[in-house]
């Protein structure tokens, strides 16, 4: 049986599980971001008046970081209200960060446990040995009401990956090579599972941004069996007592992938799909690729690692007139370490844009918003066409090291070239 | 609920994603017919306001792919669409339709045989599209038992509301 499933046998109550049946579970922690307040409409439609757990659902305002508007005003007031009305325990507000950065940092991430948030990376917590899985705002609702939620328990793909990376290749390069080749559906109501030697040696950052990335292969949820760095993470934070699960030996898994990382190279999800992926090296052999807008930040790109190889990269530089590089720290954590390190003052002194923590531009809410036939490189999720502001402007998603090397000289450039 | 329905049709392509079907810009709506006048405006400003009442989105592979966001099938119902055809559904996307009321149905190589504006009745325990102009019948995978329980109590609200009404 797979860690997964076990999972999911252990919060149904049940004595044995199999792929395909419909189980309810309980929930150990559901989160809500601040583009639905739906989920508080939908919460009073169907008759719901208190929530089941006051200890285990919160709000985390992220996409509207600080507001924009009146109207996300208006819903944050709302929302407000309803954590007040409710007496949450946790509550993360304008001034916290990117959901799936602040609940690992609050410590209500942990192995062995499920967490449902109205967000499609709620994949990222595989990285943690949890089951993490989006949802919409009324299923959300019909958690806060029963605390449970019904799941067709899942096909479970393998994405081995083993061996280790070239200088300059990164864990956001290898998720990129990955989904080139399992393609965006490849994995729709699919888990996948990242296994081998790469991932048995990857920091907690690096888990992040692959498990991340996994629905943007059509993945239910992603996993990733915890190493001494998951574990050394959440021993200090956990705010409850949690059990890590293990995938028994010779468990069959539906389909299997197995990468050699050491011959992934830097790479690019080119205009406008997330497998629309090609080498660095392919695109810039094709010709220049000019650049007007950098971004580095998000859920998947935002971490202090992140931001750490791009100021490795940009200290002593600045980015080119008319250009401009936004940054945007996952969290107000990140942003502290960030500051403490120097990487902060050394990305301002290279020209860069810092911002509040949160989304940002990320989903094209507000702080770097792109006009039509605009360019952005950026260490986020998804390039979709209107992602980032105008259907006409176009993106490149890379790695945070890519990002910076980009903006030093304006154009797509390969990070290697700055990596001595 | 329904079982067969009447409508005309708009096809569009693959990986349609929520970015197109409702873009960030306007998250922050709440209201429902508001909503639905936005509605697939990533691909074209043009399809929301001359969306045929009641009528079908014939789409490929992946439809609904990328974020949770539960505007998606808000703005599709409130555009007018009563089901969505396609290759495929991303996860998260079908949930959302079914608790709403939106028959997400699975019917491969359909968006490559019907033409915009076509009328199309879809039979949902037949599990068959049945194009008017071209007497051509497709077949479909026919909705599970949990999400036609959801469907038949006329989506997930009215099924919790009875729920906890009896409580």
């Amino acid at each position: 049986m797979h860690a997964i499933e076990k999972i999911l046998m252990k919060n149904s109550g049940k004595s044995n599980i199999h792929t395909g049946e419909i189980v309810n579970a309980k929930i150990d922690f559901a989160e809500i971001n601040d583009l639905y307040l739906q989920t508080v409409y939908s919460f009073y439609e169907m008759g719901g008046q208190k929530v089941w757990d006051n200890e285990r659902c919160a709000f985390v305002f992220d996409h509207y970081a600080p507001c924009p508007d009146i109207k996300s005003a208006e819903n944050h007031k709302a929302m407000r209200e309803f954590a007040i009305k409710n007496n949450l325990r946790f509550h993360f507000d304008t001034n916290c960060g990117v959901c799936h950065q602040v609940m690992p940092e609050a410590g209500v991430i942990y192995p062995g446990m499920i967490v449902v948030a109205t967000d499609s990376h709620t994949t990222t917590h595989g990285a943690f040995g949890a089951m993490g899985t989006g949802c919409g705002a009324t299923d959300m609702a019909t958690i806060l009401m029963t605390g449970e939620l019904w799941f067709r328990v899942p096909e479970i793909i393998e994405v081995r990956l083993d061996g280790k990376t070239q200088k300059g290749v990164y864990p956001k390069d290898v998720i990129l090579a990955v989904l080139g080749k399992i393609r965006a559906d490849g994995a729709v109501y699919k888990a996948i599972d990242f296994t081998g030697s790469y991932v048995e040696g990857l920091n907690v950052a690096g888990r992040m941004t692959i498990c991340n990335m996994a629905v943007e292969m059509g993945a239910k949820t992603a996993y990733m069996q915890p190493n001494s760095d998951v574990l050394e993470y959440v021993k200090k934070r956990a705010v409850r007592p949690y059990e890590v699960q293990y995938t028994d030996p010779g468990y069959k898994y539906a389909e299997s992938y197995t990468f050699d990382v050491s011959g992934i190279e830097p790479e690019l999800a080119c205009p406008s799909s997330v497998e629309n992926v090609h080498t660095l090296s392919s695109v810039v052999a094709e010709g220049e690729v000019k650049i007007n807008q950098g971004y580095i930040g998000s859920c998947t790109g935002g971490r202090v690692e992140d931001i750490a190889e791009a100021a490795k990269i940009l200290k002593g530089r600045h980015i080119p007139e008319y250009t401009r590089l936004v940054v945007i720290p996952a969290s107000r954590e990140v942003m502290l370490e960030c500051m403490t390190r120097g990487y902060i003052s050394d990305l301002m002194n290279a020209g860069a844009t810092i911002s509040t923590p949160g989304c940002g531009a990320c989903l094209g809410a507000h702080e770097g918003i792109l006009a039509p036939g605009e360019v952005c490189i950026t260490s986020t999720n998804r390039n979709f066409p209107g992602r980032m502001g105008s259907t006409e402007a176009l993106m490149y998603l890379a790695s945070p090291a890519t990002v910076a090397a980009s903006m030093v000289y304006g154009k797509i450039t390969d990070p290697r070239e700055f990596l001595n | 609920m329904q079982k067969v329905l009447t409508g005309k049709c708009i096809v569009i392509g693959d990986n349609i994603d929520t970015d197109q079907i409702y873009p960030g810009r306007f998250l922050a709506i709440t209201d429902p017919k508001e909503i639905g006048s936005h509605c697939l405006c990533g691909v074209s400003e043009d399809i929301a306001g001359n969306f045929p009442e009641g009528g079908f989105v014939v789409a490929g592979r992946n439809f609904g792919c990328g974020s949770s966001r539960e505007h998606a099938p808000i703005a599709l119902i409130n555009m007018g669409a009563v089901a969505v055809l396609a290759d495929s559904f991303a996860r998260i996307f079908f949930r959302n339709a079914v608790n709403l009321g939106l028959l997400p149905i699975i019917c491969k190589g359909i968006n490559k045989h019907v033409k915009e504006g076509q009328t199309l009745t879809l039979d949902v325990e037949a599990g068959t599209v049945n194009v008017h102009e071209t007497g051509e019948v497709f077949e479909c995978e026919k909705l599970g038992d949990q999400a036609m329980k959801i469907l038949e109590a006329g989506g997930i609200k009215p099924m919790m509301r009875a729920k906890f009404a009896g409580k």
